[in-house]
């Protein structure tokens, strides 16, 4: 047993550090800081400047621009990229689309789609959740019904994360509405051009246009869009997910504003000097950083564990790190809109020139919306009493 | 970075738990084992030593296993996990820890054959009625007599002093009383005169005493190291001390969270496995995170107890303390809760679990204690 990084592992964070703080550009780095949104040309640049030194797709096989990077290497790299406050290459492209499409699809829908994928040239969206089918995934209605050399889909998603950016969206359909519902599913990829998709924005509560709405009305998808099997979609769909582990519970994300927080604390007035010689909130944000510390070294046994595993069954132990991780991740956004004090009430418009800065800060209208933003993050990807049901079935045989 | 032991270390941590396990059976053996007039019987001691486990952070060449942090934290979660009262703690981390690292050659080949052979046991006497968790809050004196001292004052709940030969006693030679330079470690004989000692079993099934020290006299080759520069090697001795507390704690955790998951599968109510209730599932989750978030800082602490920076091992052992005395608690409360009222009896091991965990939270510092250390750091834990 060695806890420590070798000098091999050492000098690869100290490659991947330098190239994130010289490499991506300040202002994409400075907003991903701060906590406000992108635009999708942010995402873009930095994804391109990333798959340039064949680093956007390293957990993706070899043959298709992947690393072949130990679980150790995979971590410092996620987290690098976070502390840096480097956009991480956009998910549903690089974590969800890319690994199923490599894993399961054709050799000519690999050559098609893998590359432009990485690029980043096309966008990629997730059409998974529908109205009535949340945490209950498999009870998903929308329907696939074959027509000569065509599926003819008709349904409703929600909760398209940048569907407004997508060219293609990844699909759960029904194909088979016999079967139990588990078995009936398939994995389809669509056009969004194609006739007859619907985008409308849900605002999330902080405002923002994050998610939204897709329609389908009898919109034709070629058959050779099919991944795999008919009717397997499921067992693709569970790949997925158990796909991206190593970097579910973000522990860079929340170091890196921890970091922020302490230094902001020592330029925000309180009492007779900042708000780092209170005590009391220097405690509270001691507490965060312990437990994150204990996650951290949790998440390396994790990655270290998974090295050796070949298993395409979710890992219970990636379920621990999200719920532990999310929580921690929202601790450290309430920690901040502390901080902003009464300044984060303050919501102005912002804009060239604006001189109405709460109290001439630069930062605590920020402050707030990543708070509320940041409630989802117990929510999505599986919600956290989902999680604990993983756990203590797969875990805890209960 | 590599969590795997060496093929050294799992037999180190099979043998070390199959003695645990042959020696704690049932709690009713454990109860029994607690009668013996130390708290522990001599035979149980001897099994360790026989193990070499008494050698055990001490070289090859000094008849010792050359065993480092990892091993002793294999050897104090198999203590949590069977709720060993043999005073391996007191003697093997506290004493052991504090000669290895202060001893001279000359001290050190003096005590160092009964220490590995099982027949001299030490202990660590710093706490006293005003300290709490201070290190450097040391009322206790060691006045400058001829070359040697004389040592006078009193020190409290003192681990399994009624069992050791030899106290490292930390005590002023000069300063104030909570003045960090002037502190020095001694050498004391439980035997010398002057010295009085009031042993009480413990809350959790161990032995502790109150000792006073009269007008002790003291050779000079007693001090450890600088007498009046002591403070730095008995923070170190603190530091091993949690680092092995971290790893009992999560021996007792690690075994009463499986007692509770089996009994959720095994007690019936309505006719169903209470395990069965969702609301029970998820407590049970919530107590596994605790207890993986312990094993972590444990590992951690492994990992950092011999780090070279004193700020930044400072702050590593504190945090450890923070998220174990944390988990203790929670893992422990709910443990008992999900048992129902089986859990509140002395005839259930899980009860003394418990209240072993309880007391961990208040050994070598509570978690205000090792907050108020981080945040007194200029920058907090992470920049340490």
């Amino acid at each position: 047993m060695d806890l420590r990084f070798t000098p091999d592992e050492i000098a690869f964070r100290d490659e991947v550090r330098s190239f994130c703080q010289t490499e991506i550009p300040a202002g994409i780095r400075k907003k991903v800081s701060e906590g406000r949104s992108l635009a999708k040309e942010d995402i873009v640049a930095s994804q391109r400047i990333l798959n340039a030194k064949g680093w956007a797709v390293p957990h993706w096989p070899q043959e298709w621009g992947g690393r072949d990077w130990t679980p150790i290497q995979r971590y410092i790299y996620t987290e690098e990229l976070f502390q840096a406050a480097v956009p991480l290459p956009q998910q549903f492209n690089c974590y969800m689309f890319g690994p199923v499409l490599a894993t399961f699809g054709r050799q000519d829908q690999k050559a098609r789609f893998l590359p432009r994928a990485a690029n980043l040239d096309d966008w990629w969206c997730q059409g998974f959740s529908e109205p009535g089918a949340g945490s209950d995934l498999a009870s998903l209605k929308t329907k696939a019904v074959r027509d000569g050399d065509h599926y003819i889909v008709d349904g409703q998603k929600t909760w398209t994360t940048l569907g407004q950016h997508a060219d293609w969206i990844f699909c759960l359909v029904r194909t088979d509405f016999e079967a139990k519902k588990q078995r009936g599913i398939s994995f389809l990829l669509i056009d969004m051009k194609t006739p007859g998709i619907t985008v409308r924005p849900i605002l999330t509560l902080e405002g923002r246009h994050e998610v939204n709405e897709v329609f389908f009305d009898s919109v034709r998808v070629p058959v050779e869009n099919l991944v795999g099997e008919e009717n397997r979609g499921w067992d693709y769909a569970k790949f997925l997910l158990a796909n991206e582990r190593t970097g579910i519970a973000r522990i860079g994300l929340t170091k890196e504003r921890l970091q922020r927080i302490k230094r902001l604390a020592k330029e925000m007035p309180a009492g007779s000097g900042t708000m780092w010689d209170d005590r009391d909130f220097r405690g509270r944000v001691a507490e965060v950083e312990v437990e994150l510390k204990a996650l951290e070294i949790t998440q390396m046994r994790v990655a270290a564990k998974q090295g050796r595993a070949d298993s395409v069954e979710p890992d219970p132990a990636s379920s621990l790190l999200k719920i532990r991780g999310s929580q921690l991740q929202q601790a450290a956004t309430e920690l901040l809109v502390e901080l902003a004090g009464p300044f984060a009430l303050a919501a102005p418009a912002r804009g060239a020139g604006a001189n109405n800065l709460p109290g001439g800060f630069d930062w605590v209208d920020a402050a707030a919306p990543s708070y509320f933003n940041n409630r989802k993050v117990s929510i999505y990807g599986g919600s956290n009493e989902i999680q604990h049901n993983v756990i203590a079935k797969g875990i805890l045989g209960l | 970075m590599d969590f795997d032991l060496n093929e050294d270390q799992s037999l180190l941590r099979d043998s070390v738990e199959r003695l645990a396990a042959d020696l704690y059976p049932s709690l009713e053996s454990r109860q029994a084992r607690l009668k013996a007039p130390l708290g522990f019987p001599e035979e149980g001691w001897a099994a360790f030593a026989e193990l070499g486990v008494t050698g055990l952070p001490f070289s090859e060449a000094e008849g010792g296993l050359a065993g480092g942090p990892v091993e002793t934290m294999l050897v104090m979660e198999a203590v949590g996990r069977n709720l060993v009262v043999e005073p391996l703690f007191a003697s093997l981390v506290l004493g052991a820890t504090a000669l290895r690292l202060g001893g001279s050659p000359a001290q050190t080949e003096t005590i160092l054959p009964g220490v590995i052979d099982g027949s001299l046991r030490l202990t660590l006497a710093h706490t006293e009625r005003q300290s709490r968790y201070d290190l450097h809050d040391v009322a206790t004196t060691a006045r400058r007599s001829g070359d040697g001292f004389v040592l006078s004052g009193a020190k409290s709940v003192v681990p399994n002093a009624d069992a050791a030969g030899l106290m490292v006693v930390s005590a002023r030679v000069s300063g104030e009383r909570r003045d960090p330079h002037g502190i020095g470690l001694f050498l004391v004989p439980t035997d010398a005169a002057g010295v009085a000692i009031e042993a009480y079993p413990t809350q959790d099934g161990g032995r502790a005493a109150e000792v006073s020290f009269s007008d002790v006299a003291l050779p000079a080759d007693a001090a450890l190291g600088d007498p009046e520069g002591g403070l730095p090697l008995l923070e170190r001795v603190v530091e091993h001390g949690i680092a092995a507390l971290a790893a009992e704690a999560v021996g007792s955790m690690d075994a009463l969270h499986k007692l509770t998951v089996e009994y959720l599968k095994t007690r019936t109510q309505f006719g169903v496995s209470v395990g069965s209730f969702q609301a029970l599932q998820h407590r049970a989750v919530d107590m596994l995170i605790q207890l993986e978030q312990a094993r972590s800082m444990a590992l951690y602490a492994a990992m950092m107890v011999d780090a070279e920076d004193p700020v930044a091992r400072a702050a590593a052992l504190a945090a450890v303390k923070v998220q174990i005395n944390k988990a203790c608690r929670f893992v422990g409360q709910e443990a008992v809760q999900l048992h129902g009222g089986i859990g509140m009896t002395l005839e259930y091991i899980g009860a003394h679990h418990f209240k072993r965990l309880a007391m961990i939270e208040y050994q070598l510092g509570d978690t205000a204690h090792h907050l108020r250390r981080i945040t007194q750091g200029e920058n907090g834990l992470l920049a340490a």
